[in-house]
């Protein structure tokens, strides 16, 4: 293997892919050989690095030099600089929102410092298209001392100590699960990943498919060892094409190094994998469904038990578990139980993924130990609310979850806390939002998705949900009628209590957790027909006042022709033309536009 | 032997069976849209919830459907609590948001109290029941017995649901009559709002 004075480490992750990081490479790879520089430099395309907000990224190893928002033409000074003349170069640095200094490098940067990987811990470090990598950072020696050197009641023991819990959403006992599995009577068992994320704004599992496959692979051995299963499924959403693309090559690897297959490491174990795509039906991460659906039927949820880990795939035991948690499993297997429950609260072990998105400075992909607090988060890691906005409230876990107002904040991040509070850690979806959101457009936007992706089997969901949109609608667009907060407060109460799978029961969370803490909102609404945040188009509209300087900006930009107004005069919006669309109010430089409720 | 209570009362049973059917031979009337003895069980209309606690936390209980609930020892079941009876009310208001066009689940709901008139109902039923359009014209409550009683009994899948959600609608594929269907009228038999009819073809 050739060797490098220095790696560039460039992120190849989904975020920067879409944000030209592949013309960056190029570029890079370009100008290392015109300065005659590619026997010293090399360039490795990573798996997602998290920074997402400030991609592309390239990370200099070794000194880890953070370079971020890298475009093709900044390309030749910054080889020539650092790798020609050895001057770090500044203006591609990190510039954190409330500084002036610039932040050389990654481990100094807020961002990072404070996430502790272990799901993630391959991140930035490795191309995950090359086995080889993975194997050089230890990959695969906890699969050869599952599979060479404990039984399976060893494996699963170690894994039920650490007290790891799926990482997927409910947060059940991951060793327990393998427990109930591997008792289940029958020679015939399987595994499966559930990678079929789908909550808006979330991203945990597609990373890791993304950059790390091997990690989920391995995972899935132990399991697979640890309850007698020679087959198993990835089940993976079809929207994620990367994902789908490398988990592919990563089995196909394995298999050709003999790491899949029949009698690995000549431990008589037999195991093979294979790929599943999901045609995109959130109801599909729902495990009954998902088992519906691999089997080839309508992805509809069936009532438990029986539980899978009796009769899952085509009736024999089954074992479902997300990404996340199988791409931990092999890090408890190699530091022991121990080790693993050394990390977060006393009923929640370990790390958790999440994703943050939304108003929030520093958007991304973060590994917390359990345990911290969702100011931590939001504020250290995420640099707090984006342009110094007040922040309002962070919804955490997807449609399934609820919405933490600032006087919860320092709610720590952990299964029974965020329950407490009426949300759930779920998947790790965690979206900021600023005084600028209406939360009760919040809840409707949420509650339309449920709606729309609702299986239709069982009337609570299929119709209830529509309900709650229909009821949601009406008090966004001014048609809320007094006594309308109680009665959609009982009726998602009803759903929760008498729908069929998580689905249905948790759909209501959006709405009981915005009533609880933003009832005000709501009542605006109703009562006044004002929506605080000026966010429901129907209840607001735009009004131009006397900062106007009559620069007609706003005039030539509005699709609708709603401005009228001379040169040099005050500008006016026809009310009745109006779409409210908001260009004139971004346009417009002298802060003369204003949005009325 | 299994032993449990029902609806306050210890009940003793031989055999492994459904809380739903062990119910029936106690007389207690637990009302089905979605159940038929010759079909498997599918816990998809709710109707037929019922509370379901264990001895170790009877304060604990969940709502199950009775035809897909084994019965187990120390079971505390109750088939009339007012959650169950609440439930079961709000089930069928659904089911008459959707459609009002179906006599036999018009008879339902007034036997059950979810149809009554509008000074007895409360916001949520008032709201179901007279503050909203029913999406579509169909009778179809979407409980799928036509569906399964093609595929399991007669095993001809001539018939199956089609896209989801709101949007969901038993059909024929392709909107054909299927190769399949030989006319058994099973489905149309075990239809429990009349909303498939069956036709003499010459």
């Amino acid at each position: 293997m050739a060797e490098f004075r220095t790696h560039l480490m460039l992120c190849a992750g989904t975020g920067c892919v879409s944000n030209r990081a592949l013309e960056v490479k190029t570029a890079l790879e370009q100008e290392i050989t015109k300065q005659n520089l590619q026997n010293e430099v090399d360039v490795v395309s990573t798996g997602c690095q998290g920074f997402c907000a400030q991609g592309p990224i390239v990370v200099v190893k070794p000194d880890n030099i953070f370079y971020q928002l890298l475009d093709v033409k900044d390309v030749p000074y910054l080889v020539e600089e650092h790798f020609l003349k050895g001057r770090q170069v500044e203006k591609f640095m990190y510039n954190p929102p409330d500084s002036k200094e610039k932040i050389p490098t990654l481990d100094e940067i807020g961002f990072f410092k404070k996430q502790k990987l272990i799901a993630l811990a391959n991140r930035g470090l490795i191309d995950p298209e090359k086995i080889d990598e993975y194997i050089g950072r230890g990959g695969y020696k906890a699969a050869i001392k599952a599979l060479t050197q404990m039984s399976s009641e060893e494996v699963i023991e170690e894994v039920l100590s650490a007290g790891l819990r799926g990482r997927g959403g409910a947060g059940f006992p991951t060793g327990l699960k393998w427990k109930f599995a591997a008792g289940s009577p029958g020679d015939e068992k399987y595994v499966i990943c559930n990678a079929d994320e789908g909550d808006p704004g979330a991203f945990m599992d597609r990373s890791i498919v993304e950059s790390d496959p091997h990690a989920v692979i391995e995972g899935m051995m132990i399991g697979a060892k640890a309850i007698g299963a020679s087959k198993g499924f990835v089940y993976v959403r079809d929207e994620y094409p990367l994902a789908v693309e490398r988990i592919i090559k990563a089995i196909e690897d394995a298999r050709e190094y003999g790491i899949l297959g029949e009698d690995i490491f000549d431990s008589g174990f037999d195991f093979d994998l294979k790929v599943n795509r999901g045609a995109g039906a959130f109801i599909c991460g729902e495990e009954t469904s998902l088992i519906a659906s691999l089997e080839g039927n309508m992805p509809e949820p069936r009532v438990r038990p029986p539980f899978p880990a009796v009769s899952g795939y085509n009736g024999k035991p089954t074992n479902i578990n997300n990404v996340e948690s199988w791409a931990t499993i092999r890090h408890i297997i190699n530091n022991g139980a121990e080790w693993f429950s050394s990390i977060g609260t006393e009923k929640s072990k370990g790390t958790k993924v999440f994703s943050l998105v939304g108003k929030v400075n520093n958007t991304g992909l973060v590994e917390v130990p359990m345990g911290v607090t969702v100011r931590e988060i939001i504020y250290d890691i995420g640099a707090g609310v984006l342009g110094g906005k007040k922040f309002k409230a962070v919804q955490t876990g997807g449609p399934s979850g609820g919405c933490i107002p600032e006087s919860l904040l320092d709610t720590p991040v952990d299964y029974e806390s965020l329950a407490k509070v009426g949300s759930i850690v779920g998947s790790g979806g965690m979206i900021v939002m600023d005084e600028d959101n209406c939360m009760v457009e919040v809840a409707r936007y949420f509650l339309a998705f449920t709606q729309q992706e609702s299986c239709g089997k069982c009337p609570p969901c299929r119709e209830g949900t529509r309900h709650m949109m229909n009821i949601l609608t009406d008090i966004t667009e001014g048609r809320g009628k007094p006594g309308d907060i109680d009665m959609l407060l009982d009726m998602a109460l009803m759903v929760k209590d008498t729908s069929l799978c998580a689905l249905g029961q948790t759909a209501p969370n959006p709405i009981l957790t915005t009533i609880k803490y933003f009832r005000d909102e709501y009542e605006a609404h109703i009562n006044d027909k004002v929506c605080p945040a000026k966010e429901c188009k129907e209840l607001i509209h735009f009004d131009i006042n006397d900062n106007c300087t009559g620069c007609t900006v706003c005039a030539k930009n509005c699709p609708v022709s709603a401005i009228a107004g001379e040169r040099k005069a005050l500008h006016v919006i026809n009310q009745d033309t109006c779409v409210k669309c908001g260009i004139c109010k971004n346009v417009c430089k002298f802060d003369a536009v204003r949005i009325e409720s | 032997m299994i032993n449990l209570t029902i609806n306050g009362k210890k009940e003793e049973f031989a055999e492994e069976t459904t809380v739903l059917e062990a119910s029936k031979t106690l007389g207690l009337k637990i009302p089905t849209l979605c159940n038929n003895e010759f079909i498997k069980p599918y816990g998809g209309c709710r109707l037929c919830l019922v509370e379901v606690a264990t001895e170790r936390a009877p304060e604990n209980s969940r709502m199950l459907p009775s035809c897909c609930t084994p019965i187990g020892n120390g079971l505390i079941i109750k088939t009339d609590s007012d959650r169950v009876k609440k439930a079961r009310i709000f089930i069928l208001q659904l089911l008459l948001s959707r459609t009002t066009d179906s006599e036999e689940l018009k008879q339902l709901g007034r036997e059950l109290g979810a149809l009554v008139e509008e000074g007895a109902l409360d916001p949520v039923g008032n709201y179901l029941l007279n503050r909203t359009e029913k999406p579509a014209d169909t009778k179809c409550i979407l409980c799928g017995l036509c569906v399964r009683v093609c595929a399991e009994v007669t095993e001809r899948h001539a018939i199956s649901f089609y896209k989801r959600g709101m949007e969901k609608e038993v059909r024929i594929p392709f909107n054909k009559v299927a190769e399949s269907c030989i006319g058994c009228g099973s489905c149309a038999y075990v239809c429990p709002t009349n909303t498939i009819t069956i036709e003499e073809v010459s």
